[in-house]
């Protein structure tokens, strides 16, 4: 959809206007992301993780692709067809580099992107769709980074696959049984390195098919913006291209500075060191952490150290997991009408005060080792988050006051210009 | 000519029960069942690929040789592709396994449940934590051995006492102890 004033495409050369008539393939463009699609004047520069998330997945099909022509996903040689890319492959290394920190990269701008729709409540109606589509997007994005960094077959490879294939050894009755059949054996072996292969290959493109609904969903309501207000008239908004094709393309240019430099000057200090050391299934390294866009869910995940009706090990399991899927309810835990944080006091101090500072704790003591106070401090983060989406949201947004709402999203970039915000001075339509 | 018009009464409609279910509903349900059970069919082959082969399962049991395991020393073998532990005890970690209460235990097992009559000093375990999977340490020589003198697993740190028996931290159950025999008084075949 589209509002009234969108662009109409007009196909100009003959072979436009002849493929118009059968596949209106540039006029699906044009009103996507072109001229024919107005979004709204004043969005900041946190709406610019979408298109750089997108760009991320496209780097990381690309290079996978690439690295999949040379690697082979044998536990005998998989380590060494590694090293082979870094070595003997023209350009292996730059590859290499770039999937590996892509993965991180990726998370970055997936983890701001759901912060911003956290704090301006993007998932609020009539965006719930988005939301749910994005937090599946998110499930799937986790499983296959999971089952990537297994593909190199070094300790943290091997002991990972171990670690997160028994989580679901913890589930009553059918664990033990899937486990087993997730890794086709007893431990990870061979089985288990050549189906998560097949596997990472596959989930990027169901990603990829996730991600076309996601923004066919968001292109019905169209972009929210800081102020939650709805787009009312023509106004409010301007046409995607070139607004906001340039900007989004100056902020790709800026954060692939920033990936640039990780790939070229410090391209392992996001990774693990014990990572280059080949998988030895006799010996678990010291500390063995996950990566670390997986740090605050592992933090829960280890949060639970006492048996209470059920054992110690399923509430980890059951927190890990309920800890993300609790935002497919998100959208009916927040009643609040207003969805910009930006006039809703009390929601914004639990969200800078409560929510991101546990959120930054749980990000620090997942890479901890489980040890006094990281122990202590876990259960008292994770109870914070459960406390915080589960009573406190659904609290706040019944008892809040929110502050008085700008009329409208011109209203909000113009202030007190009274001609600008009635539209006196604005040109007729033609 | 036969008559072609006319109006169908419920009467008329073969097996026209009062309810409305006619015999050709049962034609759908039974196409419809045919085809879920085609379905079903196809899907386990496509589920079950990816369950233990037949070269995983034929697994066979492996013999070790503990001769040369001198007390306070562990070696790990390898069974079914994951670590065995097997440790001779000192007199003093059997004494401080026995001192423990059983009852006192997150998984009631005492030192002779956990190994075999005559042989009380060779406790042979799996070396797999019951919480995650991961190898614990403390086998090999200055390793950590947790606060109980056993074991302690680096992963989420759990510990378990010289008998292997869980201590402390997440792992719900003692390290398990695999089926093993003497097959004399220096070899063991386990499996």
């Amino acid at each position: 959809m589209s509002f009234a004033w969108a662009r109409e495409y007009e196909p100009k050369t003959g072979l436009t206007k002849w493929l118009d008539e059968k596949l209106p393939l540039p006029r699906l463009v044009y009103n996507a992301v072109g001229a024919g699609y107005p979004v709204p004047r004043n969005l900041n520069y946190m709406w610019n993780f979408g298109v750089l998330a997108g760009f991320f997945l496209v780097l990381q099909i690309i290079t996978g692709v690439i690295l999949a022509m040379h690697y082979a996903a044998n536990a005998e040689v998989a380590f060494a067809t590694t090293e082979h890319i870094m070595r003997d492959v023209n350009w292996g290394w730059v590859m290499r580099y770039a999937h590996a920190n892509g993965a991180s990269f990726f998370f970055v701008v997936i983890y701001l992107h759901i912060f911003r729709g956290l704090f301006y409540s993007s998932y609020k109606a009539p965006r719930e769709m988005i939301w749910l589509l994005g937090v599946v997007i998110f499930l799937l994005m986790m499983a296959t980074a999971f089952m990537g960094y297994v593909l190199p077959w070094g300790q943290m490879s091997f002991w990972g696959a171990k670690v997160i294939t028994g989580l679901f050894g913890a589930i009553p009755l059918v664990g033990e049984p899937l486990q087993i059949w997730l890794l086709g054996g007893y431990a990870p072996d061979n089985a288990a390195l050549n189906r998560f292969f097949s596997l990472h290959f596959l989930l990027p493109f169901v990603i990829a098919g996730v991600v076309i609904l996601h923004i066919w969903a968001l292109h019905i309501p169209g972009s929210s913006n800081p102020t939650g207000v709805e787009v009312k008239s023509e106004s409010d908004t301007v046409p995607f291209h070139p607004y906001y094709t340039a900007k989004d393309g100056f902020g790709l240019g800026l954060i692939l500075i920033i990936f640039s430099i990780f790939v070229f000057y410090m391209p392992n200090a996001l990774g693990h060191p014990d990572n280059y050391i080949e998988a030895n299934p006799l010996s678990t390294p010291a500390l063995i952490v996950p990566e670390w866009y997986f740090y605050p869910f592992y933090a829960i995940l280890r949060a639970f150290t006492m048996d209470f009706i059920l054992p110690a090990k399923l509430w980890g399991v059951i927190a890990m997991f309920s800890s993300i899927l609790l935002w497919f309810f998100l959208p009916w835990l927040d009643r609040s009408p207003v969805r910009s944080g930006h006039y809703r006091p009390m929601f914004r101090k639990f969200f800078w005060f409560g929510l991101i500072p546990c959120m930054a704790l749980l990000f620090y003591l997942g890479g901890r080792p489980a040890e006094e106070p990281y122990v202590m401090l876990s259960q008292l983060a994770t109870a914070y988050y459960f406390l915080h989406f589960l009573v406190i949201l659904p609290i706040i947004s019944m008892v809040e006051r929110p502050e008085p709402l700008h009329y409208s999203i011109t209203e909000a970039v113009l202030g007190s210009d009274k001609k600008a915000v009635l539209g006196e001075n604005a040109e007729p339509a033609v | 000519m036969a008559e072609t018009t006319g109006t169908a009464t419920p009467d008329m409609v073969a097996d026209g029960g009062e309810d409305g279910v006619r015999r050709r509903d049962f034609i759908n349900i039974a196409a419809v069942g045919a085809a879920g059970v085609g379905g079903v069919a196809v899907l386990l082959p496509l589920i079950s690929q990816m369950a233990p082969s037949a070269d995983v399962l034929a697994e066979s049991s492996t013999e070790v040789d503990v001769s040369a395991i001198e007390p306070g020393q562990a070696i790990k073998a390898v069974f079914r592709k994951q670590p065995l532990f097997v440790k001779r005890l000192t007199p003093a970690e059997i004494e401080a396994a026995n001192a423990t209460p059983t009852g006192s235990l997150r998984d009631a097992e005492s030192l002779a449940d956990r190994t075999k009559a005559g042989h009380e000093d060779i406790l042979v375990t799996m070396g797999v934590c019951t919480h995650l999977g991961c190898v614990p340490l403390g086998a090999a020589e200055g390793e950590l051995k947790g606060e109980y003198g056993g074991y302690f697993c680096p992963c989420h740190g759990s510990h378990y006492d010289t008998a292997g028996r869980i201590r402390k931290g997440p792992a719900p159950t003692n390290l398990e102890v695999p089926e093993y025999e003497f097959l004399s008084d220096t070899v063991i075949q386990v499996g």
